[in-house]
């Protein structure tokens, strides 16, 4: 997450915390040969900015993995640029609110494959019913997660991002719930956000839903419980270790 | 010296980094008066079939990179797209490829994939090399590369294809025929495996 051209970390969206220069960030996953890097501008569409286009064409260049860009994602020209500087996927998500075609159209002028949907998911009212929250979790939309999802993917997204607000920071485990539900809803590929803190929550995810993209914050840039900020990433034989749970399931 | 032809494709700039960083020499161009001095081509390539060959045929270097390719015979290297151009044809598009390589581009039939995700094929994926090549010295087939299409390459003549990929069926992750390579995943985007790649471009003999 980004925020002032500086790499951040937040609790459930607020409280957070400074990890340094994005770009020096990029430079030392790459040399963990992390397997994908997202980077989302979380203030961009709260503040009604664009999208940064200088920081996106200096990550693009210095990532030898798949980047993957959101934040501020308004319109196709937005899209198209930020594919143009380099990055593999772009990430879209309040701007689809208001107008839900914008996946057609950007899926049309960059290719589904690049267009990923981030749904931030909230528990809220009474009830604590799941809903779609958008504007860096301000603003609700109403939206049922599970219908959404299918209405993005009929519309051509690629990818969708699920996060859990709620969970997000908490390092306690991934809303395998929630997850499970989109999975069903879904024939895209998916990657889940939000909870992780061991390597064991991205067994259990791998373990339970296969194919599937697991993605974490905290995890990957603190250490020790006082969460002093260190970027660490699983070893190859780690990594080869969470996937063999599934595959001799 | 090697030369990435510079058409507007985004993953330009991170296979220039590469050799940057391996000091090895480069140039981005899409200047007729530079391409044709040029000794190792390489055709970058993100996006979709049509509007890549559009994008040839708007900046009038088409009939340029036949000469270059089938005539002088310099080595040129194609990813993702880039490679796919290389057919005669694509299912993604009306556009005619450059037909360097015998074969046409298809969608993966999802009825072949056995469980979710389906497509696009995204993600790690291991390379089985088919035939013995410069390009592959170094390369630690576990380690795989990343992958993001759904579309492949049918290779017309087996004796084409370099290495293969499982996804619901087993397609051509890797292609040679003569002076021309086609690679489907992103060396630029595979750490160390794919640095290795553009190395071996690099010390092909011409």
């Amino acid at each position: 997450m980004v925020r002032d051209k500086g790499l951040i970390k937040t609790v459930k969206f607020k409280d957070s915390k400074y990890l340094g220069d994005p770009l020096n960030a990029v430079k030392i996953f790459n040399e963990k040969e992390v397997d994908e890097l997202i980077v989302l501008d979380i203030d961009a569409s709260a503040e009604n900015r664009e999208p940064n286009f200088t920081l996106i064409k200096n990550l693009a260049s210095e990532c030898r993995m798949p980047l993957c860009y959101g934040g501020g994602v308004k319109t196709v020209e937005h899209a198209k640029k930020i594919i143009s500087l380099g990055a593999e996927k772009v990430a879209i998500s309040s701007a689809i609110i208001e107008s839900p075609q914008l996946i057609t159209e950007i899926a049309q002028a960059v290719g589904s494959q690049s267009v990923v949907v981030v749904i931030d998911v909230k528990r809220t009212g009474f009830l604590k019913k799941q809903e779609v929250f958008i504007l860096n979790g301000k603003k609700s939309t109403g939206l049922n997660p599970v219908d959404f999802a299918k209405k993005v993917e009929s519309l051509g997204a690629g990818e969708i991002i699920i996060q859990s607000i709620d969970y997000d920071g908490l390092m306690t485990g991934y809303d395998l719930d929630l997850i499970g539900k989109i999975r069903e809803a879904v024939t895209i590929p998916i990657s889940a956000l939000g909870g992780a803190g061991t390597i064991e929550d991205i067994t259990e995810l791998i373990h339970k839903f296969g194919v599937i993209g697991a993605s974490a914050g905290s995890l990957f840039v603190f250490k020790g419980k006082y969460k002093a900020v260190l970027i660490n990433y699983p070893s190859r034989i780690e990594k080869n270790q969470i996937l063999s749970t599934y595959i001799n399931k | 010296m090697i030369t990435l032809i510079d058409y507007g494709s985004g993953n330009i700039h991170a296979i220039a980094n590469i050799y940057k960083r391996l000091s090895i020499k480069y140039q981005l161009t899409a200047d007729p008066n530079v391409l044709k001095e040029a000794k190792k081509l390489i055709l970058p390539g993100v996006g979709d079939f049509d509007e890549t060959m559009k994008a040839f045929k708007q900046l009038g270097i088409k009939n340029l990179l036949n000469e270059l390719v089938v005539e002088k015979q310099v080595p040129i290297l194609g990813v993702c797209v880039g490679m796919q151009i290389l057919g005669k044809s694509s299912e993604e598009g009306a556009e005619e490829g450059f037909g360097w390589i015998d074969g046409q581009v298809k969608k993966f039939d999802i009825e072949k994939l056995q469980t979710k995700p389906y497509l696009p094929h995204m993600g790690w994926n291991t390379v089985q090399p088919q035939k013995e090549s410069q390009l592959f010295e170094n390369i630690i087939s576990e380690n795989g590369f990343y992958f993001l299409h759904s579309y492949y390459f049918e290779c017309k003549n087996n004796d084409d294809i370099l290495a293969t990929t499982e996804y619901g069926i087993e397609f051509s992750s890797a292609i040679n025929h003569k002076n021309v390579y086609g690679f489907q995943f992103h060396p630029e985007k595979s750490h160390q495996n794919g640095v290795e790649i553009f190395r071996n471009f690099a010390n092909l003999a011409c």
